[in-house]
Order: structure tokens, then sequence, then C-alpha cells
């Protein structure tokens, strides 16, 4: 075992063997080395969010014909280090009106529920937090804490605007969390197990190959959860002020801010782990480094997605947003389930390879999403729109040219 | 297996830590003014009128009920999915139904209006 080959056990070793050599047991050495790992592991996550922070403020200024920042080093990459510096030493205060447990707990649940998530997820080949046997349950279930933060925030601030946006919040998540569940349903049928380390393992063809739109499903809702564009009616600032993080200030605010960033690059880890195939990729067995090389190239891909889809997509209405997910993701999903569970069976018992069980997948998961596009598109087009050309609406100055009936505005 | 949850108790310990741990400092770094108009509820700007802490819309409710129908078939649904590859094509057809129904029931609740956002 050589650190290229196994880093995550070469250092474990070492460490247990150095602290077995001042007379600490094996079992308690092994505890302070678990701490250790965890430690490095979630800093170098929200070290990490420094990075995205820039990278999406650079790429979103691109979209909007702006230079982003580019003031601070190279780039201006150092800009989001003096952002923190800055919010470091900014005043936080707790409004006389808040529920004070809820108020300061909740960015502290937030930030912290994100960060639980990296503890399952498999890095490289031998890199991982912890190599545990349900662990996309784990994630799920670790995944809906930070969702309580948010109601938690929305509560405790003693503010209708706030309360407002975690009511959105809990309605939201609680609807995209029933096809994300169920999307992920798909992978491990395919792969029979929850260990994160046995789903990427046994991608010898990624589970995007099998399953197109169970990913976008998982895509989609997954960006839900985490509240972003266009699905941020939790912080839509044109109804709700700034929705559930009005009454935060300073570093508290940051944090919410923090695992904002963090979640959507952890969404799209979860992305490239359960459908990308992970580190997988030529040569990513012997050489860890590789792997991870790999994986950060998938997640980047993912990434860059979501934050050009920030860009350019308006905010959904919460009728809108609600109707999606009950009456097209669901039911979608739930007939994907049923078709692949079935077509699978049957072409296993054919004894089908597995590249050809894929392509046969492919096209009923593309036909499906046709299938299902037309049948809204359709359903849209029907809908009769009320007329709003002919009514007279109110202007504040009715003598103004451009407000007059019959100048073409 | 015992010590994969030990990892998974101080992962979750660090993980809460760190961001306490961030806070305290920028606590101990900022400035402390408080005085009571900064620390009245800000809202939207102007002062806030009425209690905050109300009775809600029902509708809420209507939604997570039916998604509790939903999660606890995923509750049944994980399992089969595990063992999905050493059951026999009766195994999928039972669980096939079990979610057609769950569909129908899914049907039922948009018939009645329940998905309908008002």
């Amino acid at each position: 075992m050589t650190f290229w080959s196994d880093p995550d056990g070469f250092l474990a070793n070492w460490l247990i063997h150095l602290l077995a050599g001042i007379g600490i047991p094996a079992g308690i050495a092994q505890a302070i080395g678990y701490a250790l790992g965890a430690a490095v592991l979630s800093t170098g996550a929200l070290l990490f969010v420094l990075f995205l922070i820039w990278l999406e403020r650079k790429m979103i200024g691109r979209v909007q014909d702006r230079l982003g920042p580019n003031r601070l080093g190279p780039w201006g990459i150092f800009q989001s280090i003096a952002d923190m510096l800055k919010i470091f030493t900014k005043e936080y205060i707790t409004p006389d009106g808040a529920d004070k447990v809820p108020y300061n707990l909740s960015p502290i649940l937030t930030v912290g529920a994100v960060i639980m998530v990296w503890a399952v997820v498999p890095l490289a080949i031998t890199v991982y937090g912890v190599d545990l046997n349900v662990g996309l349950l784990y994630i799920i279930a670790v995944g809906s804490l930070g969702e309580m933060g948010i109601l938690m925030a929305g509560w405790g601030s003693n503010n209708k605007y706030a309360l407002l946006g975690a009511f959105r919040a809990a309605a939201q998540l609680i609807s995209y969390e029933v096809p994300m569940v169920l999307s992920l349903l798909i992978p491990v049928m395919l792969s029979g197990s929850l260990n994160m380390n046995k789903i990427v393992q046994h991608q010898d063809i990624w589970y995007v190959l099998f399953a197109p739109l169970a990913a976008f499903i998982f895509f989609i809702t997954s960006i839900a959860e985490v509240g972003r564009a266009p699905f941020d009616l939790t912080e839509a600032e044109s109804e709700l002020v700034a929705g559930f993080n009005i009454e935060y200030s300073g570093l508290k605010f940051g944090m919410f801010y923090v695992a904002d960033f963090l979640h959507s690059f952890t969404i799209s880890l979860l992305v490239s782990v359960v459908f990308l195939g992970g580190w997988r990729g030529p040569g990513a067995e012997a050489s860890p480094l590789l792997g991870f090389v790999y994986l950060i190239l998938k997640t980047s891909l993912v990434n860059f997605i979501i934050i050009i889809e920030r860009a350019s997509l308006p905010r959904f209405r919460i009728d809108q947003m609600m109707d999606f997910t009950w009456k097209v993701l669901t039911p979608v999903m739930l007939i994907l389930l049923v078709a692949t569970a079935l077509l699978e069976k049957t072409m296993a018992m054919a004894g089908l390879v597995p590249w050809m069980r894929s392509g046969i997948l492919f096209i009923l998961n593309i036909v499906l999403l046709f299938v299902a596009d037309t049948v809204v598109r359709g359903h849209l087009a029907r809908r009769p729109r009320p007329d709003v050309r002919g009514k007279e609406r109110p202007v504040a100055r009715p003598e103004n040219y451009f407000s007059q009936p019959g100048s073409g505005v | 297996m015992l010590s994969n949850w030990l990892y998974i108790g101080i992962f979750m310990v660090v993980a809460l830590f760190l961001p306490a741990a961030a806070i305290f400092i920028a606590g101990l770094l900022a400035p402390k003014k408080a005085n009571s108009i900064k620390n009245s509820t800000y809202e939207c700007g102007i002062e806030t009128v009425g209690a905050s802490w109300i009775q809600f819309k029902a509708q809420y409710y209507v939604f997570a009920l039916v998604f509790l129908v939903f999660d606890v078939e995923t509750v049944f649904l994980f399992p089969w999915a595990v063992a999905y590859n050493q059951m026999t094509l009766f195994g999928v057809l039972e669980a096939i139904v079990f979610i057609l129904i769950l569909l129908g029931g899914l049907v039922y609740a948009w018939r009645k209006g329940a998905l309908e956002w008002h």
C-alpha cells in the first residue's frame, strides 16, 4: 500500500501507528483519525465554496455582458477571499422579536446539513469518508435537514415575509422530494445496492445511458431542493423582499450564502456520482488521483449547466411550480419506474447483454420524454387564457402619450 | 459496521461545529453596537403591523398529506429496488401493481382538486 494507490488508507495507517507510538490505544486512535478526516473533508468543502462563488459571479457576469470580479489577483480570483474577510468583521444582530433558538440554530443547521452529505460520497476509488451500506438513504435523509433550517429561519425571524418564504420552502421541498426519491430508485434497481461505492463500481455503462429521463428529473428536482433559480421562490425578491433570510445579517446571512453555493455543487456531485459514473474513467482504478480529476471534471460540467440555467431562466410562479412537480414529474417518474422495472426484468431473463439493455432503455426514456412533452404542450395550448388587452388599466399619468389607448403601447 | 456510524456521528458533530465556530469567531471580531432601533424587526423597511405567528393556509396540509402517501411508498420501494436483481418476474409485477395503485391515488387526488394551488 503506497500513498498514490490508496492515499486514504495510507494516511489512516500512518496516523494510527504514530498515535500507537505515543501510547494511545487503537480504538481511540481510530476515532481521532475519523475526526481529523471529517475535519479535513468539511473544511475542504467550505473553502472550496470561495472558489465556487468567484466562478459563479464571473460566469453570470459574462452571461450578462459584464466583466465580473476582475480587480483582486488574476481574473479577480481572490475577490471572494476578500469578501469573506470583510463579512467576518461585520456586525450581526438578533432581532428583539425573534425566537432566539431557531433563529440562531438555523444558519448552522443549513450549512451543516449540506456538509454532512459529503461523508458518504466516493471521491475516488479508495478515497471516501465512509463506506456506508445505506449511503443513498443517508443522503436523502440528511438532504432534507437543510430544509428544516430554512423553516426554522422563517419561523424564528418573527416576520411575515420570512414566514411566507419558509411556507413556500416547505411546500416546494416536500413536493419535489417525491420525484427526486423516485428517480433515485432506478440506479438502486440497476445496481442492487444503496451503497454509493457499489453504485459507482457497478457503472460499467453510465446510468445516464440506462435512464436519461430519470437523470434529467433528478437534476431538475435537485435544483428545486436547493431552491435555486428558476425555483427560488423562497427568496423571490420581487414578492417577499428577500425571503426567509430577511432578518439575517453579517456572517449569519453569509452562512445561508455558503450553504446555497455548496449545496449546488453537492447536487452536481451527486448527479455525477449516481448517473455519470462518478470517478470512473480510463485508468482511474489504478490511480485515485486520476479518478478524482475525472469526478471533478464531470461535476464541473453539471455545475456549469446549473449556473448557465440560473443565468438564463426566469422564475416560476408558485402554482406553476406545484403543477410541474405533481402533474408532470411525479406521474412521468412513476410510469418510467414501472416501464423500466418491467422491461429490464424481461430483458435480463431473455439474456441480453448490458449495452443492448441500456440501448433499449435509452430509447424508452427518450420516447417517454417526447410523449410527456407533447401531452403537456397540448394541454397548455388548450388552456383558456384570459384576454387582458381590452381592459382599462389605471395609470399614474393619464396625459402621458405612451399610456394613451391607440398609441400602440 | 458500527465504526461506520461512529464516523457519521463524528462527521455530523464536525459539520455542525464548523459553521458554529465561524459565527462565534465573527461575533468576536465584529463590533457590537446594538440599539433598539437596529434590533427591531426589519420586515420590508416600514414598521410591522400585527402578529407574524398566525394561522396559515390549510392547503399546505393537503400537500403534506399527499406527500406522506408517496414518502411511505418509497419506504416500501427501496428494499424492493435493492432486491430487484434477485427477483422473479412475479415479484416485479407485484411491485408494479403496488405502484399503479398509488398512481391511481395520485389521479384521485388530482381529480378531487387537491393538487390545485389557489
